[in-house]
């Protein structure tokens, strides 16, 4: 009956967690359990252990402490004001599930979140307990992500460091505005601090050479936030604006956004529709013009009609077709800022246009081999044997690009 | 036809062996042909037994003789990679390559090469299995008179048993496991790896009782709203779905997404939970509308200027600096704005120009702890470049609407002296436009009695790109301190 029991708060308290976007476990120091008397690894990159059917990867075992909840945020399904049921692990079963899925290869680690229960310091305190055991009890050295708690005392925040791989406060909504309506306890202020606060004691616990002593890790890899799209009105270049400035002022990895999606027991306040899901992944593409290609938000903004990305096209084919003064670029001779941003053409196929041209000139065959597909890069680039003539500037090169219908999603089974 | 034979299908020392021999005797990729003992059709087209010719060309080769050639360790470390692929013709491509080398001592670095490309696709492939691996073995749990130890069943791609299981190593040191494969099984006793013969799924548990919790996180971590079944597909392709307890629900999620999806949709507004009334956290403050408070004390100055909306700069800004220093201060100084460190900590001077005035301070015989520092703008105005904050200087505007604070601060630290740093501190101080070339160093009275002094900002220094000129510079800065500090 027990394990009944475990198994029901189990389902309530990852149903809870469900709607956070993120479940990264990469970029971490490495370590592994060579001469430890615990278990566990981290080789830098991550690994995803299954994937279920929307399509998100199963990382981490992803769980609230509790689903209690003393705030009433409208966006989120363990408000008070929420009929869900409520469940709540002790801080033993938290730690004895991690080491039990984590034994048999299901995880990489622990995400681990909760609801507001008595105060933000007591809540914050509970998450750090369950950390603690982990690594200090039991020694393990898989992967643990902590959600702070921003009005937590800051020795807790530098606690959590200590034992977490990653923090992450979510700053929820684009406008501060709307957090304010739609979240009333919640102070965006307040989340700014707490990152700015993390942003801080990683910076300190970066080695200077003149320090013998390594200072001890400080969540290693780093923090990251999420936005919920959808749910006030911000458009996707407001979003970005958001995001870039989240970049650059606390040193974040990641933004993650996550299309609000219908929740069960919802509130009257918000939208009760499918989730965005493209305008979400347009979002993650932008997001990764702005991280890997040099693209700056108002750049990407520019290209948005009314704010909105295009959903028919990806952001950096929508940037290219309104800059077609700039292209064709010539990959024998283009410089690499601007390969990167040819319609197509990746990172990574860019560093081998570059590699390659060292030792011969490309034909169109040689970057066809280089990247995923031709068909988007030829109007905009010049080869040996290639010169896209008109098509660059074709009236109708948006048709010809962009896919013939909306592609559906056919069912499986 | 000249045949080299391969001990077991991963054998690359064979293949090494038998490439260079071949290599050496000047055969011709389309003449050289690699056969696993034990493996392929019998009495193929083309199959003739190992010739006497080739064994003492094999002899010669390995003894030194003939020609030396190198090749370059990217392809070593390739074909190491591709000989793991269980494509048949993996050896083939290999020693095409090698044969191509000799004319085409770049021809690795030419990715674009149909056969560069191929092989790189093909070694692709076989980390792409290694990593799946990592992903998907699922251990299950045994007990033996040992004491319990950990078995998995799993069917790799390619063959990665031997090149993935030092991972495996790594992670679970402490724990006695094994992975059976049907190309080989590997065996970790806490201490040493062993690799065994294949083995078959029937030799692995069926079950383990922790799976169930597995399967129940695994449900309740899928979102209905958001089926994205071929992204999964793509991801967990449906070859190891078999051998993944969670799979099973799979088909029974998709089923019933739509509809669960439906119902929530079309649930009607929940009616709040009474039972937590109680419970509910008070709201905080919104931010904003106190800012046009008058304070009576520092202290109530640094609170309410939180809720600063006078300009937009709030926006982007972690937090309002507001001045720090002892309320009865005879000397204050004013800054511009706060930089990237003092919008993160609440601090003014903080950062890299804090601590260049710290310097000159010291120099000048003047306490830190008895001036009283703030800024013009109490909001870090900055544009975003790549990872980094990039300052921006506040407009009149944005001073002009800052210029309450610092009149409040002013007002209630009543300086002897105010010490304004460069051009926007001074026209805040002053109320008009400076030029700090031109009245730098002059005693400016002021309207309340005090004194205003315009000197340069410490930024200024640290952007002097000329050594003699910044140690110039920064001897007239300290001497602009020190007629400050004989004032006070």
């Amino acid at each position: 009956m027990a394990q009944l029991d475990l198994r029901r708060k189990l389902s309530i308290l990852a149903d809870a967690a469900k709607y956070d976007a993120s479940c990264a476990s990469s970029g971490t120091s490495k370590r592994n359990s060579v001469g430890g008397k615990g278990i566990g690894s981290t080789e830098g990159m991550g690994i995803c252990h299954a994937y279920t059917p929307d399509g998100r990867c199963v990382s981490l075992l992803k769980i609230l402490l509790t689903n209690f909840c003393i705030y009433d945020c409208a966006y989120c399904i363990n408000r008070v004001s929420s009929n869900v049921p409520r469940a709540r692990f002790s801080v033993d079963e938290v730690v004895e599930l991690t080491l039990n899925f984590y034994k048999r290869n299901y995880i990489e680690g622990l995400f681990l979140s909760s609801g507001i229960i008595r105060s933000g310091d007591y809540t914050m305190e509970q998450l750090v307990e369950v950390a603690r055991r982990l690594r200090v009890d039991h020694n393990f050295r898989g992967y643990i992500h902590l959600k702070l708690i921003p009005e937590a005392d800051p020795l807790l925040v530098e606690q959590a460091g200590l034992y977490a791989d990653r923090l992450s406060a979510n700053i929820e909504l684009p406008r501060d505005e709307a957090l304010h309506r739609l979240a009333p306890q919640k102070d965006a202020a307040v989340i700014k601090k707490a990152m700015a606060d993390v942003r801080l004691k990683v910076e300190a616990a970066k080695p200077q050479k003149k320090d013998r002593a390594r200072p001890p890790k400080f969540a290693p890899a780093g923090q990251s936030t999420q936005l919920i799209v959808g749910a006030d009105g911000a458009p996707d270049a407001e979003i970005l604006a958001r995001s870039s400035s989240l970049y650059g002022g606390y040193g974040l990895r990641r933004v993650y956004y996550s299309a609000f999606s219908p929740i069960p027991d919802a509130s009257a306040t918000l939208p009760l529709s499918k989730p965005p899901l493209m305008r979400e992944h347009r979002l993650y593409q932008a997001d990764w013009l702005m991280r890997f290609y040099g693209f700056s938000a108002p750049e990407i903004g520019a290209a948005t009609v009314g704010g909105m990305l295009d959903l028919a096209i990806d952001p950096k084919l929508a940037w290219a077709l309104g800059r077609r003064e700039q292209f064709p670029v010539d990959v024998n001779t283009g410089p690499r800022e601007m390969l990167l941003r040819v319609p197509g053409l990746g990172v990574k196929s860019v560093n081998r246009i570059l590699q390659v041209r060292r030792w011969k000139m490309l034909r169109l065959e040689d970057v066809a081999r280089l990247c995923r597909g031709i068909d988007k890069v030829r109007p905009f680039i010049v080869a040996l044997d290639w010169t896209p003539g008109g098509l660059t500037d074709a009236i109708d090169l948006r048709t010809r690009l962009a896919p013939a219908a909306a592609p559906e999603q056919l069912s499986l089974f | 036809m000249r045949v080299a034979e391969l001990d077991h299908p991963t054998d690359f020392d064979g293949w090494r062996r038998g490439a260079r021999a071949l290599r050496a005797a000047g055969v011709s990729p389309s003449q050289a042909v690699f056969r696993v003992a034990g493996e392929g059709a019998q009495g193929g087209l083309f199959d003739t037994a190992p010739s006497a010719d080739f064994a003492s060309v094999t002899a010669a080769s390995e003894a030194g003789e003939g020609s030396p050639f190198t090749v370059p360790k990217a392809f070593v470390d390739l074909a190491q990679d591709v000989i793991l692929h269980r494509s048949v013709d993996r050896f083939d491509l290999m020693y095409r390559l090698l044969w191509r080398l000799q004319d085409a001592p770049n021809l690795m670095r030419i990715v674009s090469d149909p056969d560069v490309a191929d092989a790189l696709d093909r070694a692709k492939n076989v980390s792409r299995a290694s990593h799946k691996m990592k992903a998907f073995v699922r251990f299950r749990q045994v007990h033996d008179d040992r004491g319990e130890a950990w078995v998995a069943w799993f069917e790799p791609a390619h063959r990665v048993l031997e090149r993935t299981a030092p991972f495996f190593q790594r992670r679970f040191t402490a724990m006695r496991w094994s992975i059976l494969t049907p190309d080989g099984s590997a065996f970790w006793d806490t201490e040493t790896l062993r690799f065994g013969p294949p083995a078959t799924r029937d030799m692995a548990p069926a079950e383990d009782e922790i799976e169930e919790f597995w399967k129940t996180y695994y449900a309740s971590t899928f979102n209905p709203a958001r089926l994205k079944t071929r992204t999964m597909q793509g991801e967990m392709p449906r070859r190891y779905w078999k051998n993944l307890p969670e799979a099973s629900l799979i088909p029974q999620l998709i089923a019933q997404s739509s509809q669960r999806t439906a119902e929530m949709v079309a649930a009607p507004a929940a009616v709040p939970n009474p039972r937590f009334a109680h419970a509910v956290a008070p709201d905080v403050a919104p931010a904003g509308q106190a800012d046009d408070a008058v304070p009576d004390t520092l202290a109530e100055a640094a609170s309410v200027i939180q809720g600063c909306r006078r300009c937009p700069l709030w926006r982007d800004a972690t937090q309002a600096v507001a001045g720090q220093g002892p309320p009865e201060a005879r000397l204050m100084i004013v800054g511009e704005q706060p930089g990237d460190q003092e919008d993160l900590a609440g601090r003014p001077f903080v950062g890299p120009a804090g601590n260049v005035l710290d310097q000159a301070l010291a120099q000048a015989g003047i306490d830190r702890a008895s001036v009283f520092l703030t800024n013009a703008v109490k909001h870090f105005k900055h544009e975003p470049q790549g990872k980094r904050r990039l300052h921006k200087t506040p407009n009149a505007g944005e001073v002009t609407a800052c210029r309450w604070w610092l009149d409040h601060e002013r007002r209630l630290v009543r300086p002897r002296v105010v010490l304004a740093l460069g051009a926007t501190a001074g026209s805040a101080v002053l109320g008009r436009k400076v030029t700090v070339t031109a009245e730098r160093g002059q005693p400016i009275p002021l309207a309340d009695g005090s004194i205003a002094v315009l000197t340069v900002h410490p930024a200024y220094l640290l952007r002097l790109p000329d050594e003699a000129a910044r140690i110039a510079e920064q001897a007239r800065f300290i001497e602009d301190l020190r007629r400050v500090a004989a004032m006070i």
